[in-house]
């Protein structure tokens, strides 16, 4: 996988975690929009989620989650995809144009407004739980017994 | 036999009227909205999800408040809507392995790299009413420790080291899907965890315990419990690649158990896996002795005639929605079956009283 796939992976990922109305906000924020048309309005839809036996065997359906999607192409035909977890048009809307912005010499400007900060607030979230699990962490102290201590 | 039958159309009305009266209780006390219940009821939500068989915490919440609490109802209105949504695809076998865990605990061994973490958790609490809760709602926050990047492998993972456990290896091909093919016996492992993924957790629970009492005795240890947030990867088509989609809460059980080894395989331990949507530790253990339970044909065990041992039993009586739809139509309008029971018995009553009537003839 080249490194340009890589990075739009990362970024895709990023944006479908995004907590809900969040893109949009950041988007707004920095005053960014673009000039776009559907090539797949927004539908929402089901993903079979697979697990695996054992937790490393053979794949089996798990049961499904909903999944909002769309494509949109801006001005300049590039073309941007958003899938999110729910029922949640804007969102995905949202991350198909960051997702299509990405693409254009706004990268940076989109990277700088949107990306950094949702990646802070993700490592701060998880920092958050990760720590408050910690916290609940068991520390055992040994009853040394008998004579052989 | 069941008759359509018609009239009670204004009535109809007027009960499902009244029925959304009720739900709303007293007007007089604040209204619950969807919210409070997915944030403050999530053990709930997370039920209706996992045998609701669909991971939308919005969704589940709504079903709840719309069922009166009633979970089972609330699982059946997830199920209707299920079957609305096109099928985008399927996701890649989430890797339990990465979870990042809120819990993590061991029964078998003390310490394991990862530590035991017991997360936010009912164990250890007095199981004493709180009356502060009927107070008010405030909380201090949770106590945050000092992280470490120390992996959290699965505990089986240690024991197949030593070749003391029976291999689970890779394996992507396409499952079977009882979403779109009826189940039908003989149903295989992937089948059977799916069926068991939604059944119901009373069902699953108490069919779980009668192996744990001597039906189909199987000595199950918790190797590992782990709840947790898993990536969900999808290939998407017109991208070319997979992505990540989303991110979702499970929880995974693994049980090892004592085998005696058969003509095939050494003596060694077997094991149980469940799988569940959300937090829910008691049907993840549930899933996880019935699963072994139900392998001892392929394991080369003996069938004891066990209820849990018996995939017909199991699977086509777990499921709520099924159970519930059969059981509750008989409270449907039976008037014309009724009617030529009535007739038989009449006809019955007739022949015996004409026959003692001849007796005391005699």
């Amino acid at each position: 996988m080249d490194s340009g796939t890589a990075e739009r992976k990362d970024w895709m990922g990023l944006l479908a975690r995004a907590p809900e109305g969040r893109i949009a906000g950041l988007m707004a924020d920095a005053g960014l929009a673009g000039d776009t048309t559907w090539l797949r309005p927004p539908e929402v839809g089901s993903v079979m989620v697979r697990g695996r036996t054992g937790g490393t065997g053979a794949a089996f359906n798990l049961g499904e989650m909903t999944v909002t999607r769309c494509s949109l192409k801006l001005a300049c035909g590039t073309v941007g995809h958003g899938y999110v977890q729910g029922r949640r048009k804007d969102d995905a809307g949202a991350a198909a144009l960051v997702d299509a912005l990405m693409q254009t010499d706004r990268a940076d400007q989109v990277a700088d407004a949107v990306l950094v900060p949702l990646q802070a607030e993700e490592v701060e979230r998880k920092a958050a739980r990760a720590a408050k699990a910690a916290s609940t962490r068991v520390e055992f102290f040994t009853m040394v017994r008998g004579e052989d201590a | 036999m069941y008759v359509a039958v018609k009239g009670g159309e204004r009535a109809i009305e007027n009960a499902h009227a009244w029925l959304a009266e009720e739900r709303r209780g007293d007007t007089d006390v604040a209204e619950l909205s969807v919210a409070q219940i997915r944030e403050q009821l999530s053990l709930a939500v997370n039920r209706v999800m996992a045998e609701g068989s669909l991971f939308d915490p919005d969704l589940a919440a709504l079903a709840i408040k719309q069922a009166r609490g009633d979970l089972i109802e609330a699982i059946f209105l997830i199920r209707a809507y299920r079957t609305t949504l096109p099928r985008f695809g399927f996701s890649r076998p989430i890797e339990t392995a990465e979870m990042a865990c809120d819990r993590r605990i061991s029964a078998t061994f003390k310490d394991l790299p990862g530590g035991q973490v017991l997360g936010p958790t009912f164990d250890y609490t007095h199981r004493l009413l709180d009356f502060k809760l009927a107070a008010d709602g405030e909380v201090p926050p949770a106590p945050m420790g000092q992280t470490s990047a120390e992996p959290v492998p699965h505990v089986t993972g240690f024991l197949n080291r030593e070749g003391l456990i029976e291999e689970a290896p890779a394996d992507d091909s396409d499952p079977g899907d009882l979403t779109r093919e009826p189940l039908e016996l003989p149903a295989d492992r992937s089948l059977r965890l799916q069926s068991l993924a939604r059944a119901d957790e009373g069902f699953t629970l108490g069919m779980a315990y009668s192996t744990q009492r001597g039906y189909a005795r199987t000595h199950a240890f918790v190797a590992e419990l782990r709840i947790g947030t898993v990536a969900v990867e999808m290939d998407i088509p017109e991208l070319g690649f997979e992505i990540e989609i989303s991110e979702i809460t499970v929880t995974e059980c693994e049980t090892v158990n004592q085998f005696k080894g058969s003509k095939t395989e050494p003596p060694q331990f077997t094991r149980g896996y469940g799988l569940i949507f959300g937090q829910s530790e008691r049907k993840a253990i549930s899933v996880a002795l019935v699963d072994r339970a139900l392998r001892w044909d392929e394991l080369g065990e003996d069938d004891v005639g066990a209820p849990a041992q018996d995939a017909e039993f199991v699977l086509y009586h777990g499921d709520n929605v099924q159970a519930t739809g059969f059981l509750e139509h008989i409270k449907l309008p039976h008037y014309v079956d009724f009617q030529s029971e009535l007739e038989l018995v009449r006809k019955l009553r007739r022949e015996a009283g004409s026959d003692k009537g001849q007796e005391a003839a005699e």
